[in-house]
């Protein structure tokens, strides 16, 4: 079986201004969305109390909701959670004024109305914590980006450690701005989910790059332009191939890895798509945009060309 | 040229064997398990400790799957955890007070397998279901509880080289001193300056005060902190002892935190209040002499506390000893009376201060404070009768065994030397760690038949080769998690999903260039060469790229997310293992003796 039997290069380099537009403009449109509707911060980053509750018999969530607020926790939200007897309860730590003991009060006040409820996970996250993991992550974003530029500029140029992390971030941001538009759970997992990312997807352009550098001194008569077409037409079955892999994965987390892998898997779904997208299409563009050229590689080798007779 | 020499070939037998071998004790899984561990010095886990268990156990009639002993404890297996819970209190019934009993989880796997250190995943809390708490010292407290102490001290000091003084006053981390006259003070900072080497004093006049402001050294600073952290940890494990918990973790994490994870605690709400009770405990004086009223301020020197039925004691500010001189306390009766009463033996230095102040104050009443949380609570208040030396005091009276039992637990824990509070909590119950597990589990498989389907009917031989070699990934990857005992938890479950899902992407990236180097004309044996060396550069950049994501991930992620990580960058390495050497390995056996090699199937 083969599905790309491709002949002639593609012009993607001819499309450049076009996919450069369109990347920006989703770029922008994710920028702000972030800036106006912000990140549904899970408790993780917030701080906060959730709660998660398993009734014997579906849950009548008016009532919780009704002990919740006889306790003074009117702004609590409480929802089910994967199926009727599951119940989800969130207090923000505005609310909260007992700190680390707030679940046992809601558990025991609970249990008052019905003995059957069982205790399935709390998640309590003092304020301290919650500052300092939004600046963990911040660095670690940081530090994965300038880590693998250096990388880049180290074995290939700094015009493709460069490329690629402006590529790549593309990406990042996009990922964020789904989250902002959906107002989906933003947690430490998705965090996660966002360098795994980082790395899979320079990855991708790692590859492209790679191909490039090989035809720069293979094809010495060609175009930079062709030359980039080739490499992306040649690795585009590999790119395909994998990400559906992948991606075979990824869904199946997305629909069986339970309520905690499900945005993780989700932030993957989208930064998969886009790295395909941004390797492709947006990197290449920055690296003949910056004037990427022969001369980046083989200088030593054309002395040595000179100097035989 | 597609040959591997033989130390190769082995190489990757020997590799896969011991990749299978650290594996199996996955699949023997885990027994609800009871472990017996001596708490006193005395005793240790030996062989009629063993037999004990079992003639206890036999004689309720319980089925016991096995028992074993290890250096320090007896456990014994069972088949559910009905008969876990049955057996736990039968022999804490039968063993008493000497030894703890605990819950815990034995693996089933066979003899030989635990005596080559082949252990099953060590699971996170997420996956087994516990909790996990992150405590903040507060080290300001620390700090001026150091002060306030040294406070005192420099008064007594005073008081016994006869130097006059009229005040001695804290404010904040700074103590100041006031004299009479300037040569006073000249005396009175030679002696202190000799006593306290942690302090720093400076002469201040102010007005015609005259004033001698002492402040802690930077060195001293540290060296309390240091110590805080360390008597806190000290002081939880005994805690957590008394807890009864198979395998806490208790951890210092940074410079002011302590992680405690204690697997499988059911009864949080106990858990949260043996932690929590920040408590630090003060033995000071009780003014009987002086009258109050309530709601008017206290005279000065003293302080306003209630005992535990809720009356109102004046008590000296007057620091007579703290927790941290109190060795042991045991809950007991008194040999005279036969009332409950409470032992306490004291270290040296508090057999010193306490026979002073004893010597000092016969007839008058001396109350143990218990601060939590900077509230005081009178626990008990004795009247002294004697001079008590030799450091062993027993306080009874007006308690039942119940209180002397709680009280003694609070002397022996010992006070915290800083106040602590919970940041952060994490309690997931057993049932969700049990369906976490299922589900990372199931959606790992499901994704790995999906992935085995296509690369076999779009690659056909080689897709086959590279689901082997994805295969022989996984069993690496869990197999280099069982040996390094690293946590797993749900994020590191779906790190091995994704590492497998993102380990085809090596083996595609070879078989994509083995059919562009017969695209290109070449023959099947210099394709298969090229195809693979080819590939290797590409794979290396591409790998190391994420492995510098997952560094930075393992670097500051905390928690579940740093099980992520772990996960990550083993499987980084373990899928270009099993990329380069093992599908290398396996297609040189299938086509690398063939000489006259004219088509391979790679579709």
């Amino acid at each position: 079986m083969e599905f790309f039997k491709i002949k002639r290069n593609i012009p993607f380099m001819s499309y450049g201004r076009y996919t450069t537009t369109i990347s920006l403009a989703t770029f922008i449109l994710a920028v702000f969305f972030i800036a106006t509707k912000g990140l549904n911060f899970g408790v993780d980053f917030t701080g906060g109390t959730v709660m998660e509750v398993h009734y014997a018999e579906a849950a009548d969530l008016n009532n919780v909701r009704k002990q919740l607020s006889d306790m003074g926790l009117q702004d609590a939200l409480v929802q089910n959670f994967g199926s009727s007897h599951d119940v989800l309860l969130q207090v923000s730590l505005k609310q909260n004024t007992v700190g680390a003991n707030l679940s046992e009060l809601i558990l025991s006040k609970l249990q008052e109305q019905d003995a059957s409820v069982e205790m399935r996970r709390v998640d309590f996250v003092g304020p301290q914590v919650g500052k300092e993991l939004v600046e963990n992550g911040a660095l670690a974003l940081l530090l994965v980006s300038i880590g693998i530029s250096c990388y880049l500029w180290l074995r290939f140029e700094w015009k493709f450690g460069l490329a690629a992390i402006i590529a790549n971030l593309h990406d990042v941001v996009i990922i964020i701005g789904f989250f902002a538009f959906f107002q989906w759970d933003f947690s430490l997992t998705v965090l996660a989910a966002l360098l795994a990312v980082l790395g899979y997807s320079v990855n991708e352009s790692v590859v492209v790059f790679d191909r490039i550098r090989e035809n720069f001194r293979k094809m010495r008569k060609t175009e930079v332009a062709e030359i980039i077409d080739n490499a992306i037409t040649r690795t585009m079955s590999r790119t395909i191939i994998t990400h559906l892999s992948t991606q075979m994965m990824v869904t199946a987390m997305l629909f069986l890895g339970g309520e905690t892998l499900h945005y993780f898997a989700l932030a993957l779904t989208i930064g998969i798509l886009f790295s395909i997208y941004s390797s492709v299409l947006v990197a290449s563009p920055l690296l003949l945009l910056m004037g990427v050229s022969r001369e980046d590689f083989i200088k030593t080798e054309k002395v040595t060309e000179e100097v035989l007779p | 040229m597609n040959r591997y020499p033989l130390w190769k070939y082995l190489l990757v037998l020997f590799v896969v064997i011991s990749g299978l071998v650290y594996t199996l004790p996955n699949f023997y899984g885990e027994s609800p398990a009871v472990q017996v561990l001596p708490i006193r010095a005395n005793l240790k886990a030996d062989d009629a400790l063993l037999q004990r268990v079992d003639a206890a156990l036999k004689a309720a009639n319980l089925n016991v799957e096995g028992g074993m002993l290890d250096p320090s404890s007896v456990k014994v297996r069972f088949e559910n955890t009905d008969i876990q819970l049955k057996a736990k209190d039968i022999l804490q019934a039968k063993l008493g007070d000497d030894y703890m009993v605990a819950l815990n989880l034995q693996s089933r796997s066979p003899q030989w397998l635990t005596a080559i250190h082949a252990r099953p995943m060590y699971l996170g809390l997420d996956l087994r279901g516990g909790v996990h708490f992150l405590l903040q010292i507060d080290m300001q407290g620390a700090l001026d509880k150091a002060l306030e102490a040294a406070s005192g001290d420099m008064r007594s000091a005073l008081r016994e080289e006869s130097i006059a003084y009229s005040g001695v006053n804290r404010d904040g981390r700074l103590v100041t001193i006031k004299f009479r006259d300037a040569e006073t003070r000249s005396k009175g900072v030679a002696e202190l300056k000799q006593r306290f080497g942690g302090l720093d004093f400076n002469d201040k006049d102010e007005g015609n005060e005259i004033l001698l402001r002492a402040t802690l050294k930077p060195v001293e600073e540290k060296r309390i902190q240091d110590f805080a952290v360390q008597q806190n940890l000290v002081t939880l494990r005994n805690r957590i002892n008394e807890l009864g918990v198979a395998e806490p973790v208790i951890q210092q994490q940074g410079l002011d935190r302590i992680v405690v994870q204690l697997p499988g605690v059911l009864d949080t709400a106990h858990a949260k209040d043996i932690l929590g009770r920040t408590a630090t405990l003060e033995v000071r004086l009780v003014d009987d002499e002086r009258q109050f009223s309530e709601g008017s301020s206290p005279p000065f020197g003293t302080e306003i506390f209630k005992d535990r039925d809720g009356s109102i004691l004046l008590v000296k500010k007057n620091v007579l000893l703290t927790g941290e001189r109190i060795n042991d306390a045991q809950a007991g009766f008194d040999s005279t009376n036969n009332e409950p009463a409470v032992h306490i033996n004291l270290d040296s230095a508090g057999t010193r201060k306490f026979k002073e102040a004893t010597r000092e104050n016969v007839g008058k009443r001396m109350a143990i404070v218990l601060f939590e949380k900077g509230k005081g609570e009178v626990i008990t208040a004795p009247v002294i009768r004697e001079e008590i030396g030799g450091g062993r005091v027993q306080i009874s009276g007006q308690m039942n065994t119940k209180e002397a039992n709680d009280i003694s637990l609070l002397l022996r824990a010992g006070a915290l030397a800083a106040p602590m509070e919970i940041i952060e909590e994490r309690t997931v119950g057993p049932s969700l760690g049990a369906d976490n597990i299922d589900r990372g589990f199931r959606s790992t498989q499901i994704g790995f038949v999906a992935i085995a389907i296509f690369m076999i009917a779009y690659y056909l031989l080689f897709g086959a080769v590279s689901v082997l070699a994805l295969a022989a990934n996984l069993l690496l990857l869990v197999a280099l998690l069982s040996m390094l005992q690293a946590t797993l938890t749900l994020p590191g479950m779906a790190g091995i999903a994704l590492t497998l899902g993102m380990a085809i992407d090596a083996n595609v990236l070879i078989n994509e260039r083995i059919r562009e180097e017969l695209r290109n004309g070449n023959s099947p044996q210099a394709s298969i060469h090229a195809g693979y060396e080819q590939a290797f550069r590409t794979i290396l950049d591409s790998n190391i790229t994420t492995l510098i994501a997952g560094l930075a991930l393992f670097m500051f992620g905390s928690g579940a997310v740093r099980g992520f990580a772990v996960v990550l960058c083993l499987g980084i390495l373990t899928s270009m293992f099993s990329a380069m050497m093992i599908s290398r390995a396996l297609v040189n056996l299938m086509y690398g003796r063939k000489l006259r090699l004219t088509k391979i199937s790679i579709g």
